[in-house]
């Protein structure tokens, strides 16, 4: 008994220790990201947030991070609004609907989907999927459409739009199977209840699971967002990579730039003695306070909105 | 409990077991003598450098080296923290770096060149451009392929009244150093507006990663223009661009004129090994048949090497063995890669800089 105890003991402090240094490892994260960059910011202050020049030239130095937190989250966002209903869609149908015999496989096939490295889906964007999308989408829309200023220009396929395409292709395995949990986890009996006072299908599913689950939903697509934020190999590939002005994603089909991207791009080859350097540990900083910012605004959304407005008990 | 016990002997005797067995067979200390030798930088040199150090390697079974294709800056931050035996780098050292790392030698060991490779319907490889056309067209100034600037140098085809789309890379890189170094020379306007860099700051066009990833968009695009190294021109087919010399002539990029750039741009003179480097280019070179866009790319190691830590005399004689045999026989392994060999000017040259370093203040043999 006494033996117990004290196993007891140093269990608890092992695992106090290990889960101390998740948060030991972020602020170490933080504090290197943000000591690297501190000659940039002290140089250019907060026009390194707000400005658009990026020139690493020697003798010509100014960098601005704003068009690629632009291009970071207007990628995301067309990922997400692609993303989103089709991880949902797949979600739905393989727990509501599909028999076991198509929903065992299918499952199956999207949790693999996830499995596959980035920089594969980055090839067949670049090899295959850019001429899909240029030939069937970005041409027909910037032929008819192309007084709109988001579809302006002559699409190549190495755009704003193809990122976020790929993006949406990346993140439907982490929010589908997110959702399918999710879904699975709502009890019957509500599904019952419903059922029993008249509700169809598409009622129930609309009115009582997706709201019972709507938190778990949210987190899902955080998620979600959380991969598409960070991504690099894959976007780097098939964004097109502009820089400065030229990166502002004004139109979908113009080449633009995300953070992840810009770090991948210039880290390597930045001159340690120069302000490039910092300039790249900036960006990474930028792009860790979105991440953080993210996570705490969702946490927010969850503890405070969901889950009084969905009056369903977690 | 008991069992636990147990289970938490064994769980420890196999960790260290396999800790011990990884020593055993995998450290190099229990084979016979061995040296090991690291290096790290551009990614450029990577292929010939690494088929060089494999045939160094079965020539010399007591020599193992490893080379970190990291970027040339990863390998410049390498030798300034003296984690490295050598580096490599495309670009020579600037004076902030030369600072950080006293003493460091400049050894070109194979020679870089940039192509102006571009996709036309039906026009072959051969169009002609000048430097001044180039820095026009990657500054957004000329925007059509039949933009009289353009046609103008190209009489026999009929160029199309199609938008350019200009490709460049999006990394950091060597080969757009060499490149946007001869925009700088051939262009008034690009030198005073962009200016010369690994990355710049690129007012039009689309960057694509690395050669492979310009190669292929290159290819795969309409109407493109992009700047490739020579190998990956060559490997790839792709259709390039005539450049104009100081001479006035006409040079397509192949080993042989290349080679030619480097013989008559070293003979310009070259500073010593310890020299400064930073204003050493081989654009332009004057000979007649002389391809314009040509550079060095470098080793970088010190002249005194007991400020690496752990050197020891039989280091520093393995290292400086490599370093010769990189510049002598090690060349042959070039031109089936697609690169070019040092001609004999610059050999001399590096043969005084290898036999220059020493360990201790004493000279390392060079064989």
């Amino acid at each position: 008994m006494n033996q117990n105890k004290s196993a007891d003991n140093v269990f608890k402090i092992l695992v106090a220790v290990l889960a101390a240094s998740a948060l030991i490892i972020l602020l170490i994260t933080g504090y290197t990201l943000l000591s690297g960059s501190l000659p940039v910011l002290e140089r250019f202050g907060l026009s390194f947030f707000t400005g658009t020049q990026w020139n690493p030239v020697e003798g010509r130095e100014v960098f601005g991070a704003l068009p690629y937190l632009l291009g970071t989250l207007v990628t995301s966002a067309i990922a997400l609004l692609i993303g989103v209903p089709l991880s949902l869609g797949i979600a739905i149908f393989l727990v509501e609907m599909a028999p076991r015999a198509v929903r065992v496989p299918v499952s199956y096939f999207v949790d693999i989907l996830a499995a596959v490295p980035s920089v594969i889906y980055g090839l067949w964007g670049l090899f295959v999927l850019r001429y899909w999308l240029v030939d069937y989408i970005e041409t027909p829309l910037s032929t008819y459409l192309g007084w709109i200023p988001v579809f302006s220009g002559t699409p190549y396929g190495l755009d704003v739009f193809t990122a976020g395409v790929i993006l949406a292709i990346m993140i439907i395995p982490t929010i589908s199977s997110v959702s399918r949990e999710v879904i699975k986890a709502v009890p019957n009996s509500i599904r019952e209840g419903a059922y029993s006072i008249g509700a169809t299908r598409w009622e129930v599913i609309r009115n009582w699971v997706l709201s019972y689950g709507k938190s778990g939903l949210f987190g899902a697509v955080i998620l979600g967002l959380g991969r598409a934020i960070g991504e690099t190999m894959a976007v780097t590939m098939v964004i097109g990579n502009t820089v400065g002005p030229a990166a502002i994603p004004t139109s979908l089909f113009k080449g633009s730039q995300t953070m992840s991207s810009l770090i991948a791009n210039g880290f390597l080859e930045a001159t340690p003695a120069s302000l490039e350097l910092p300039a790249y540990i900036g960006v990474g900083l930028l792009l860790l306070l979105l991440s953080l910012s993210i996570n705490v605004l969702a946490e927010i959304m969850v503890s405070r909105v969901l889950k009084v407005k969905g009056g369903a008990v977690e | 409990m008991n069992n636990k016990i147990i289970l938490a002997i064994v769980a420890i005797a196999v960790v260290v077991a396999g800790v011990f067995g990884y020593m055993y067979f995998f450290s190099p200390q229990t084979s016979q003598a061995q040296v090991t030798l690291t290096g790290s930088g551009a990614t450029f040199p990577y292929p010939l450098l690494d088929t060089m150090i494999k045939q160094y390697q079965t020539q010399k079974t007591n020599v193992q080296i490893n080379y970190q294709s990291i970027g040339s800056g990863g390998g410049i931050a390498a030798l300034e923290g003296k984690t490295v035996d050598f580096a490599a780098s495309d670009a020579p050292l600037g004076a902030a770096d030369m600072a950080k790392a006293p003493g460091t030698l400049h050894i070109p060991e194979t020679i870089g060149a940039v192509t102006l490779a571009y996709s036309l319907p039906n026009i072959p490889t051969g169009l002609h451009l000048t430097g001044s056309v180039i820095a026009d067209i990657f500054s957004g100034k000329v925007t059509m392929w039949n933009d009289p600037e353009i046609q103008g140098l190209n009489s026999n085809v009929t160029l199309p009244a199609k938008n350019i789309l200009i490709v460049h890379r999006s990394d950091g890189s060597g080969t757009t150093f060499i490149f946007t170094g001869y925009l700088t020379i051939s262009s008034d306007v690009w030198k005073n507006a962009i200016g010369q860099g690994k990355t710049v700051a690129w007012p039009v066009g689309i960057g694509a990663n690395g050669n492979t990833g310009v190669a292929s968009v290159v290819q795969g695009t309409q109407y493109t223009i992009g700047y490739v190294e020579l190998a990956y021109a060559s490997q790839n087919k792709m259709t390039v661009a005539a450049i104009q010399n100081p001479a006035g002539n006409w040079i397509l990029p192949t080993l042989n004129t290349i080679q030619i750039a480097v013989q008559s741009g070293a003979s310009k003179g070259l500073p010593t090994g310890s020299g400064d480097w930073s204003s050493v280019n081989l654009l332009n070179a004057p000979d007649a048949q002389a391809y314009p866009i040509v550079s060095f790319t470098y080793l970088l190691v010190y002249k005194e090497l007991n400020v690496i830590p752990g050197m020891t005399q039989t280091k520093a004689t393995a290292l400086v063995q490599f370093l010769w045999w990189v510049v002598h026989d090690g060349q042959g392994n070039a031109p089936p890669l697609a690169y070019v060999q040092l001609p004999a000017n610059v050999v001399k040259i590096d043969e005084a800089s290898i036999s220059s370093i020493t360990f201790n203040g004493q000279a390392v043999p060079t064989s």
